[in-house]
């Protein structure tokens, strides 16, 4: 268990890629923190930087209060989950995880063989035990003798869990360990690393590209583009307070929508609509081009002749628009609207009378909505939410 | 599937080729069990008569290989001893450096490392006879003539053909797997010994298999560096046998001789052989 802190951390690989750029952050003991970010962001880099198998370019990394930039990863007491597995396939389940501790006996070596017999046989019993425990723990005892090729997906990863607890490690690291595994095994699996986290109450660092594995599972939440940090934070507040448009349309699902238009005098104004802003909710009120985010399920989608009762509704405005397409979850559906030039989605308990191609009014909630500045990465522009 | 002609027609090859491949080593063995004459008059006229061994004379066996040498046994013994130090010596040497020097270049990164790799497979280029007075010359100034040391030593500092077979082999290991050893405390060395070279088994095979036959039956180093008599490797001493007799007079021992000297490389690879053709069949490492 520590503490885990990055302090201007970069790394720039040969060729100029500058995989991870001045991320600072600290993450605190027994956090359970997750990377996230679309593929190639840099969020493995980071990961691998604390665990030592990557150089670090640029800026300290410490753990437990001590910076480690220049220990090698066994001096800096991390486990590791890999995605695919990395089992030993030429060693037994068993062997598997008793691996990294039998590197760490202190009567291991020759003298341990010659001069301390009981205090080796000691040392082996115990890690026997640690094993035969650990792999109760994840249900892996059965499995205990067999050679990892004779093992499915699921067992692996498993076992691989097994092998990095068993060693009892300051930190926690695990790259994607589940993307290998099918969709409900994952679920599964996503629970089981939350109770263990619950359990043992180690510090874990978890990456992922999976926004919704990391909303679950994060305590907080690291959001990265492009080698930047984008936001860190609770997945709660990357939810509800997105720092930019990226984060806003990364986190959650259905995707946010996104209208560019300008504010102009307390409306947000685009080709097809005006809808004006509750001067409560953006009590310092920006002007120029601004792009308002929506979630979906902030969307209403009225059937016209219900239309009339809600469109001078006061925490929003209702648009005109058409259907474009209906997708069916069971209880509820996903309504593909085009309002004007614009594409939207929205989340909506069934209505049976919605046909693709009908004209609809939409209604836009804007309790929840965002303004942020133009542009792909805008910043949020200051709403209630950031007053106090 | 193929058609039932074709496949007659394969297994035809298949058996002439043995036959052919089978001949000398069965004439060898029928003349291993004549009599004196016998052998001498199957050597000089063959025909038939010479592949069917009737009464067998299995005495030849011993006889042959006490009467090695000037000493009765000691001749046969050393020069076994001597071929089973080197032998051993020079195929555990070549297998360690090799993998080795293959997981190097595989695996570490190194300024250098790309032309180092196309010098070390540029040497396979070279005819042993290029290299062969150069090398007497060393080990002579080194004063290592008469001494296995020559035969030996030169095994521990890699073979390029072994180098290049590991190294192909070795980068298809998963870099993960690398990483969870060193994470779990190995470092270069211990990832080397208990991941590399239990993973690399099939290699390994195919590398002590032809290292120990050739370092077995090599002929021309042995002869060249050792000069006594009780330093000769068996195919030295087999050939001091051939000069001893002469000719043909004892060519029933000599082939008695020369089968039993072939034993260890018959054995060993009929033992090595299931690695050695998993080796060949497939070659990447699933975790
Ligand atoms: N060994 C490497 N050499 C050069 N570039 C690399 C190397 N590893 C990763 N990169 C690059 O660094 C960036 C970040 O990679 P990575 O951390 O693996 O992303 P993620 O895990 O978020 O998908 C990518 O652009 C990738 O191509
Ligand atoms: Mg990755």
């Amino acid at each position: 268990m520590a503490t885990i802190e990055l302090n201007c951390v970069s790394k720039t690989y040969t060729g100029d890629v500058r995989a991870v750029r001045e991320a600072t952050l600290a993450f605190r003991d027994g956090e359970f923190i997750v990377l996230v970010g679309p593929s190639g962001c840099g969020k493995s880099t980071l990961l691998r930087m604390i665990a030592g198998l990557e150089a670090i370019s640029g800026g300290t990394v410490a753990i437990g209060g001590r910076v480690v930039n220049e220990l090698p990863p066994k001096d800096r007491d991390v486990a590791m989950v890999f995605q695919n597995y990395a089992l030993y396939p030429h060693m037994t389940v068993e062997k598997n995880m008793a691996f990294g501790l039998l590197r760490r006996r202190k009567h291991g070596g020759i003298s341990g063989l010659l001069f301390h017999r009981a205090e080796r046989r000691a040392e082996l019993a115990a890690i026997d035990r640690k094993v035969l425990d650990t792999a109760r723990t994840l249900g892996i005892e059965p499995l205990l003798a067999r050679l990892p090729r004779a093992l499915s997906g699921g067992q692996r990863q498993r076992v691989a869990l097994g092998r990095a607890l068993v060693r009892e490690p300051q930190v926690f690291l695990f790259d994607e360990p589940l993307s290998n595994l099918d969709a409900r095994l994952r679920i599964e699996m996503r629970a089981e690393i939350r109770e263990l986290h619950r359990r043992t109450k180690a510090s874990m660092v978890y990456v992922t590209h999976d926004q919704e594995e990391a909303m679950t599972l994060a305590d907080r939440m690291v959001v990265m583009k492009f080698g930047v940090v984008q936001q860190f934070g609770t997945p709660g507040e990357c939810y509800a307070r997105p720092a930019n448009r990226f984060v806003a349309g990364f986190v959650g699902t259905p995707v946010m929508n996104f209208i560019e238009g300008r504010v102009d005098g307390g409306a947000f104004v685009a080709a097809d609509m005006r809808v004006t802003l509750p001067a409560a909710r953006w009590p310092r009120m920006p002007a120029g081009p601004a792009t308002l985010g929506v979630r979906p399920d902030q969307l209403r989608v009225l059937y016209r002749a219900d239309a009339g009762a809600s469109s001078t509704a006061a925490d929003g405005a209702s648009v005109a628009a058409t259907v474009r397409s209906i997708e069916r979850l069971g209880d509820r559906m996903d309504v593909a609207v085009m309002i004007g030039g614009t594409r939207m989605t929205a989340r909506i308990e069934n209505d049976d009378r919605l046909v693709e191609g009908g004209s609809v009014l939409v209604h836009i909630g804007l309790g929840a909505a965002h303004l942020f500045a133009s542009g792909e990465d805008g910043a949020r522009l200051g709403d209630a939410h950031d007053a106090g | 599937m193929r058609s039932r002609t074709e496949k007659t027609l394969i297994y035809a090859l298949l058996i002439a080729g043995t036959v052919t491949f089978l001949f000398p080593l069965w004439w060898m063995v029928a003349v291993s069990l004549k009599t004196p004459e016998a052998a001498q008059a199957a050597t000089v006229r063959g025909g038939i008569a010479s592949l069917v061994p009737t009464d067998p004379q299995w005495h030849n066996y011993p006889d042959a290989l006490m009467q090695m040498g000037s000493v009765r046994w000691t001749g046969f013994l050393d020069a076994l001893a001597n071929s089973v130090v080197v032998t051993i010596l020079a195929t555990a040497g070549t297998a360690l450096s090799s993998s080795l020097v293959g997981m190097a270049f595989a695996r570490m990164r190194f300024r250098g490392s790309r032309p180092m790799f196309l010098v070390m497979l540029g040497t396979m280029m070279l005819p042993a006879q290029v290299t062969m007075i150069p090398l007497f010359i060393l080990f002579r100034n080194l004063g290592w003539i008469d001494t296995f040391l020559p035969l030996v030593v030169p095994a521990f500092f890699g073979n390029a053909f072994f180098i290049f077979m590991y190294r192909q082999f070795i980068a298809q290991i998963p870099e993960a797997l690398l990483e969870a050893a060193r994470l779990d405390g190995q470092g270069w060395f211990g990832i080397w010994w208990r991941v590399i070279l239990p993973l690399t088994r099939p290699v390994t095979a195919i590398t002590a298999v032809f290292t120990f036959i050739f370092t077995w039956n090599d002929f021309l180093a042995p002869l060249i560096y050792l000069q006594s008599d009780d330093q000769a490797t068996l195919s030295v001493a087999l050939n001091s046998f051939r000069n001893q007799y002469g000719g043909i007079t004892k060519v029933n021992l000599l082939m008695a001789a020369s089968l039993t000297t072939m034993v260890p490389c018959i054995l060993l690879f009929l033992a090595a052989q299931k690695q050695f053709i998993e080796g060949l069949g497939k070659g990447a490492v699933k975790g």
